[in-house]
């Protein structure tokens, strides 16, 4: 049974209240806005690069608390990262909030964005977890449309 | 059965708790709690009836409609028909030849776009629309502008979400073709002026369509009193299966207007030389139409008759009341929408908290919302807001109901807070 709890945890209440990295970045090396139109989740990332290592991530916008917390928490655990690792990071994210429910989820090297596991059982709020997600994948890989996950 | 013709005089009482027995759904439970339903502007639940008119189609009755010479089919044809009567009785309107089959409002209203819109709106020519359409009602009028070179103009509103008639007055010119507005807003709960707009718009000969999808399940509707052109909605939200819904077209523009659809059922003679079309309203019904879903719907009307309009409007409407009072109780909580008439949509935002946590959150107490922009996203862009929580209420909810919703909306307000 799915509960509250188990969605809504006190790490995605308390990042969705006091969103960590939340300004602006002039002198970013690469800027992404990212836009779920069915829910109004509208955020803009900024990712500083030396080389093949991110040194700086921050983002800024408006959306629900499970979109806003993911971004947040995004930010906390990519500095330091090359942009390999932090596409594969990705990944994990993503099989993370999108396996079956019928499985464990798996949560190795995923530390504390583990919170999210709660998502997949609300097929309503995957895209809202991921947005920031897909906006960083497609910021490192040298897009420059507006990320939308209605795709 | 046959259709109680509603009275003025009847009492506002409604058995509400009778009314509920006729709806099983109602006896659900979602995520182990009892099911609130307050989304009934996406869809109402379905009465017995209308899900016993359907079981027994499909068990005794199928068979296609207008074609064969045996006994099943040219009973499914005098059913289909008796529903389109039905209809005919339920809107006033002056002939079954006026009451088109469709699959729901969207279709109606692309049917119109698509084959009046294409015959009368030319280059260099206007169509007025409102500030608070449904995407329905104005993404076939963009289709149908950039086809035939049309300008589309917007009726602004106010603040408080209420058509400002005076603009309206003034955007008519010799170029304007059509008028095309909703009746009741889907995202605002807005009751607009219908029959003083059609008025206005007839006083510079153009014709009028109004959208009635939010409309014929709260109030009831005269075709021959508001004197519109056209008028779409759809059964699925007025207690009817999905995938049935009507356009009401004046007979001397339907007779004017060339097929939507080509197909079967829509001719009367084919070679490969020429074809000949059907007479009306056939010959805007292509193929086989949804024959278990039209004939559900005459026990929609039979079922909607039987409480009578009158006491649903008055039922609603006190309960409307009731719901907004003790939501405006709720610090921080702002009602988008609050035009001095209004149907059934109670539309807010709460502060700091976005309306899809306010909507998972209900969710998970057993309390279906709708939320996000109800496609209605001008709408959203004109109060600045990306989306809001919308309740929208039938004749089966109740004041408990509310209750429950305004005490998960005071954890809300502690979770996020």
């Amino acid at each position: 049974m799915s509960d509250l709890k188990e969605l809504y945890q006190d790490t995605i209440l308390d990042h969705n209240k006091n969103p960590r990295n939340f300004h602006k970045m002039p002198d970013a090396t690469l800027s992404l806005e990212g836009y779920n139109p069915l829910c109004g989740d509208h955020l803009f990332l900024y990712v500083k690069l030396d080389n093949d290592v991110i040194t700086d991530v921050s983002f800024e916008g408006s959306g629900c608390a499970i979109s806003k917390s993911s971004a947040s928490l995004m930010t906390t655990v990519l500095k330091g990262k090359r942009v390999d690792e932090a596409i594969s990071l990705f990944e994990k994210f993503h099989d993370l909030i999108t396996s079956p429910m019928d499985k464990q989820p798996n949560t190795d090297g995923l530390g504390k964005l583990a919170v999210f596991s709660g998502v997949r059982e609300f097929p309503a709020r995957i895209k809202c977890a991921g947005l920031a997600w897909h906006t960083l994948k497609s910021a490192l890989e040298g897009d420059q449309r507006t990320i939308s996950t209605e795709q | 059965m046959t259709a109680v013709v509603p009275q003025v005089d009847q009492p506002v009482f409604l058995d509400v708790d009778s009314v509920r027995e006729d709806f099983p759904i109602l006896k659900e439970h979602v995520h182990g709690k009892p099911l609130i339903y307050f989304d009934n502007g996406a869809t109402s639940q379905k009465p017995i009836p209308v899900i016993e008119a359907m079981h027994r189609y499909y068990l005794q009755e199928n068979s296609n409609i207008h074609r064969g010479v045996h006994l099943l089919s040219t009973q499914a044809t005098i059913a289909y028909e008796q529903a389109r009567s039905k209809v005919k009785s339920f809107i006033n309107a002056g002939s079954e030849n006026e009451v088109v089959f469709v699959r729901g409002t969207t279709e109606a209203i692309n049917l119109v776009a698509q084959t009046y819109g294409r015959q009368n709106v030319k280059s260099g020519d206007e169509i007025i629309l409102t500030a608070m359409e449904h995407h329905s009602n104005i993404v076939p009028w963009q289709l149908l502008a950039k086809q035939n070179g049309a300008t589309i103009k917007v009726v602004p509103m106010t603040d408080q979400g209420e058509l400002i008639i005076d603009e309206y007055e003034k955007m008519f010119t010799p170029r304007t073709r059509l008028v095309a507005v909703v009746h009741v807003s889907n995202s605002l709960g807005t009751v607009n002026p219908v029959h003083h707009m059609v008025e206005i718009a007839h006083r510079h000969g153009v014709p009028v369509l109004v959208d009635g999808a939010q409309a014929v399940q709260h109030m009831p509707v005269d075709m021959r009193a508001m004197q519109c052109d056209f008028y779409a909605f759809s059964a699925h939200k007025m207690y009817g299966p999905t995938g049935v819904g009507i356009l009401y077209g004046r007979e001397e523009l339907l007779q004017d207007m060339p097929p939507y659809q080509g197909g079967g059922d829509m001719i009367r003679s084919v070679s490969f030389e020429e074809t000949t079309f059907n007479e009306l309203p056939y010959k805007f019904e292509a193929g086989t139409p949804n024959i278990s879903g039209g004939i559900a719907f005459d026990a929609t009307i039979d079922y909607v008759n039987q409480i009578g309009m009158h006491r649903i409007m008055a039922y609603e409407n006190a309960l409307m009341r009731y719901a907004t009072e003790s939501l405006l109780n709720i610090p921080g909580l702002r009602i988008i929408g609050t035009a001095k008439t209004k149907a059934s949509v109670i539309s807010f935002v709460l502060d700091g908290v976005h309306p899809h946590d306010v909507g998972t959150f209900l969710d998970l107490e057993g309390i279906a919302i709708r939320t996000g922009h109800h496609c209605t996203q001008p709408v959203m862009t004109f109060f600045g807001i990306p989306a809001t929580s919308r309740v929208s209420l039938a004749l089966y909810n109740k004041k408990e109901e509310i209750d429950v919703l305004v005490e998960a909306l005071h954890k809300v307000r502690k979770t996020f807070g």
